[in-house]
C-alpha cells in the first residue's frame, strides 16, 4: 500500500484509528466494572484479570489454532477470577478495595508465571473486518480495520444500558447496588446477585485481555497491560455508571492513548514520554473535574464503598 | 491468714485479667501467622500441580533469604526500601486512606535526588550533595503522595486510583528527563542520569555490608509509631481515620491532617528512592521501579498497618524477595514465582480478616455470644 501524504491530518486520523483499536480493552473492562459496581461492589483487581485473560487467550489460541477459542478461554479465566473475588468479598469484615489490590498482584503474578513459555511463539490473531473500502486513502482503510470484538463491545454496552432500565434482572442489580436492605426486603439474594455480577464482570475483563494479546498489540509479553484495568475503574466513575457513556469514554481513552504514537509518526518526538502518559493524566484530570466532595455523584450506586 | 488469703484472692483475678489481655491481643499475631501458614500450604499445592517440589522450594527460600550471612545481607538490603514504602501505606491507612502509589513516590524521589545533585557534583562537599539529595527526594515523594491526599480531601478523588495513576505519571516524568535533557551521554546502553560519583554514595553501616537505609527505616518506623500512638497529632489523625465527620465536629483540621500525613508518608517512600540511588544504583534510571512500592503494600497489610510490626514483616518479605533469584536458577521456575507467592499471601491474609472476633479462644471470658 502506498502511503498518501496527509500531513497534519494524519494526527486526528491516527487518533481515530487508535480510538477504535486501543479502546476495545477499555470498553470491555469498563463494562465489566460497570456491571459489578452497579450491584454495589467494586473490583479493583480487574487489572490482574485483564493480564491473566490476555495470557490465557494467547496460550489457548496458540495450542488450538483458534483465536476465538482463546477469547472464550480468556473470558472463562476472567470469570474464575471474578468468582473468587465475589466469593471472598461476601465474607464479613473483608475490605473489597484491598482484596482488589491483592487479586491484581496475584493475577499478574500467575499470568507471568504461566505465560513465560508463550513470549516467543506466535499465536493466530483475531481477524478484522475492513470497513474502509469506500475510501482510496490507505491510511483511512487501515484506520477502519475494525475488530469484531469492538463491535461486540459496543453492542454489549447498548444491551446493558437497555437491560438496566427495562429488564427484571436490571432492576434486581440496581436495587442490590442502591440498597442492600431494600433488595433483601424484596426477597433478592444480595450476596448471590453480587457474586454473579462480579463473575460476569470478570468474564468481560478477561475478553478485554484477550483482545490485547490476540489483536492489538497482538502478542503476549509482560508489559502488555499498563494500568488499563485500573483506568477502567476511573472511567466507570466518569461515565456515571452508564454503559452507553462507558462506550464513549473508552473511545476517548483510546484516542488519548494513540496521541503519543500519532505525534511521533509526524515527526514530533519531543515530549514523547509525556504523550505516552496522556491516558493517565487524562484519567486523573477527568476524576478531578468530575467528582466533588460536596455532593454525592448522580447515578452512583448507594452501596458502593468507593464513593461513600 | 485472712490477710494472705485476702491478697491471694486479689492477686488471682489480676493475674487472670493480665492473662486475658495477653490472650486477646495474641489474636493480632496468631491470625496473621495462621494466614502465612495457610498460604504456604496453598503454594505447596500449587508447586505440586506444576510438578515442582515444595520442600526444595522452601529449603531454597530459607537458604537464599536467611541461611547464610551473605543471604542475610541481601535480605536486609531489600528490607530497607520495604520498610519505607510500607510506611507510605501504613501512615495514610491510619487516616482511613488506601494509598497504593508508593512506587511512584519512590521513583520520583530517587529521580529528584539524582537530578538535584547534578549542579553540585563538580564542586560541593559530599555532605552538601547528600543533604541536597535527601531534601529533594523527600520533598518530591512527599509532594507526590500529598497531592493524592489533597485530591482526596478537597476534591473527593479516590486516593487508591489517583495514587496508582500518579505512579505511571512519575515513571513518565523520569523517562522524559532520563531519555532527554538529563541523559548521561557517556552511557549509551541504558538511559540514566549522570552518576553521582563514588564520593557521594552512602556507604555501608559499620560491621556489615548493608547501607544506612536500613537504620533510617527502623528509626523512622519507631518514630512514626510514637507519632501515631503517643502524640496529640497522631491521635487527631487516628480520630480522622475512625470517623471523618466526628473529627470535623471536634474541630480538627481534617484537611491539613490528611495532607500532612500523606506528605509524611510520601517522604518515607521518597527516602527509599534516595537510598536506592545513593546506595545501590548511583544514578536514576528505569531500575528504580523494581516493585518495592507494591511489595510494601503487602508488608503494610501483613503488619496490620502498625509501624513497629512493619520492621519484622519487611525482613521476612525481603528474605523471600532475596531468595527469588536462587529459586529461579536452581528450580528452573519463572521469576514471577515469588510474585505468585506474595499475591497468594496477600489474598489469604485479607481473607483471614474475617476470622477476627470469631474465635472464642481470643474473646474475653463471659462475653455474650
Amino acid at each position: 500500500m502506498n502511503e498518501t501524504d496527509l500531513g497534519w491530518l494524519s494526527v486526528p486520523l491516527a487518533m481515530l484509528a487508535g480510538a477504535i483499536r486501543v479502546s476495545t480493552p477499555f470498553l470491555f473492562v469498563s463494562l465489566g466494572e460497570c456491571l459489578t459496581e452497579k450491584s454495589g461492589r467494586i473490583n479493583l483487581g480487574l487489572e490482574g484479570t485483564l493480564v491473566f485473560g490476555a495470557m490465557t487467550g494467547y496460550a489457548i489460541a496458540y495450542h488450538t489454532g483458534s483465536p476465538w477459542l482463546g477469547v472464550l478461554a480468556a473470558g472463562l479465566a476472567g470469570s474464575l477470577f471474578g468468582a473468587v473475588h465475589g466469593y471472598i468479598c461476601k465474607l464479613p469484615k473483608v475490605n473489597d478495595i484491598a482484596i482488589g489490590i491483592a487479586m491484581m498482584l496475584f493475577g499478574t503474578g500467575l499470568a507471568f508465571f504461566f505465560g513465560k513459555p508463550y513470549i516467543q511463539p506466535q499465536a493466530p490473531r483475531l481477524p478484522s473486518i475492513a470497513l474502509g473500502g469506500w475510501s482510496d486513502i490507505p491510511q483511512v482503510q487501515v484506520a477502519l480495520q475494525v475488530n469484531p470484538l469492538f463491535l461486540i463491545g459496543l453492542a454489549l454496552g447498548v444491551a446493558m444500558w437497555w437491560g438496566f432500565k427495562n429488564t427484571k434482572w436490571g432492576l434486581i442489580i440496581r436495587t442490590t447496588g442502591d440498597s442492600a436492605p431494600a433488595a433483601l426486603a424484596m426477597g433478592f439474594k444480595v450476596d448471590l446477585v453480587r457474586f454473579l455480577a462480579t463473575t460476569v464482570g470478570g468474564f468481560f475483563a478477561g475478553v478485554g485481555g484477550a483482545f490485547l494479546s490476540l489483536y492489538y498489540p497482538g502478542s503476549w509479553n509482560e508489559g502488555l497491560s499498563s494500568g488499563q484495568g485500573l483506568m477502567a475503574v476511573a472511567l466507570v466513575i466518569f461515565s456515571r455508571w452508564n454503559p452507553l457513556a462507558c462506550c464513549g469514554a473508552a473511545l476517548l481513552f483510546g484516542a488519548a492513548g494513540a496521541l503519543g504514537p500519532a505525534l511521533q509518526s509526524v515527526g514530533i518526538t519531543q515530549g514523547y514520554y509525556f504523550f505516552n502518559a496522556a491516558p493517565y493524566i487524562l484519567t486523573l484530570l477527568i476524576m478531578i473535574a468530575s467528582v466533588s466532595p460536596k455532593r454525592s455523584l448522580k447515578g452512583a450506586p448507594g452501596e458502593l464503598s468507593i464513593v461513600k | 491468714m485472712t490477710d494472705i488469703t485476702g491478697n491471694q484472692v486479689e492477686a488471682a483475678p489480676a493475674r487472670a485479667a493480665a492473662f486475658d489481655r495477653l490472650r486477646q491481643s495474641s489474636e493480632y499475631v496468631a491470625i496473621p501467622i495462621f494466614a502465612l501458614v495457610v498460604s504456604a500450604l496453598l503454594f505447596s499445592l500449587f508447586l505440586l500441580l506444576v510438578g515442582k517440589s515444595p520442600s526444595t522450594f522452601f529449603a531454597l527460600l530459607w537458604q537464599g533469604g536467611f541461611g547464610t550471612p551473605f543471604s542475610w545481607q541481601n535480605t536486609l538490603i531489600r528490607a530497607s526500601p520495604l520498610i519505607l514504602t510500607a510506611l507510605c501505606v501504613a501512615i495514610p491507612a491510619q487516616l482511613g486512606l488506601v494509598i497504593i502509589g508508593g512506587e511512584g513516590a519512590l521513583v520520583l524521589g530517587g529521580f529528584a535526588a539524582a537530578a538535584a545533585a547534578l549542579p553540585f557534583l563538580s564542586w560541593a562537599h559530599p555532605w552538601v550533595v547528600t543533604m541536597v539529595m535527601l531534601v529533594a527526594a523527600m520533598a518530591a515523594g512527599g509532594a507526590w503522595i500529598g497531592i493524592a491526599g489533597a485530591l482526596r480531601h478537597y476534591r473527593g478523588v479516590n486516593e487508591t486510583i489517583s495514587s496508582l495513576l500518579m505512579f505511571y505519571i512519575a515513571v513518565a516524568i523520569m523517562n522524559f528527563f532520563v531519555e532527554g535533557a538529563l541523559r548521561d551521554p557517556s552511557n549509551p546502553n541504558k538511559p540514566s542520569t549522570t552518576p553521582i560519583g563514588d564520593a557521594n554514595m552512602v556507604g555501608p553501616m559499620p560491621g556489615m555490608d548493608v547501607h544506612w537505609g536500613l537504620a533510617a527505616g527502623i528509626v523512622l518506623a519507631i518514630l512514626l509509631w510514637i507519632l501515631m500512638n503517643r502524640t496529640t497529632a497522631g491521635f487527631a489523625a487516628r480520630v480522622t481515620g475512625g470517623n471523618v465527620r466526628a473529627a470535623q465536629a471536634q474541630g480538627l483540621p481534617v484537611g491539613r491532617l490528611i495532607v500532612a500525613f500523606c506528605a509524611l508518608a510520601g517522604a518515607c517512600a521518597g527516602l527509599a528512592g534516595f537510598y536506592e540511588v545513593t546506595a545501590i544504583h548511583g544514578t536514576a534510571n528505569a531500575s528504580l521501579a523494581a516493585g518495592y512500592g507494591f511489595t510494601g503494600i503487602l508488608v503494610a497489610f501483613l503488619a496490620r498497618q502498625n509501624p513497629l510490626a512493619i520492621i519484622p514483616v519487611a525482613v521476612l518479605l525481603g528474605g523471600i524477595a532475596a531468595a527469588g533469584g536462587l529459586i529461579q536458577r536452581r528450580m528452573g521456575l519463572p521469576d514471577a514465582t515469588v510474585q505468585v507467592l506474595l499475591g497468594l499471601m496477600f489474598v489469604v491474609l485479607l481473607v483471614s480478616e474475617t476470622l477476627y472476633g470469631r474465635i472464642p479462644f481470643f474473646r474475653p471470658r463471659g462475653e455474650a455470644k
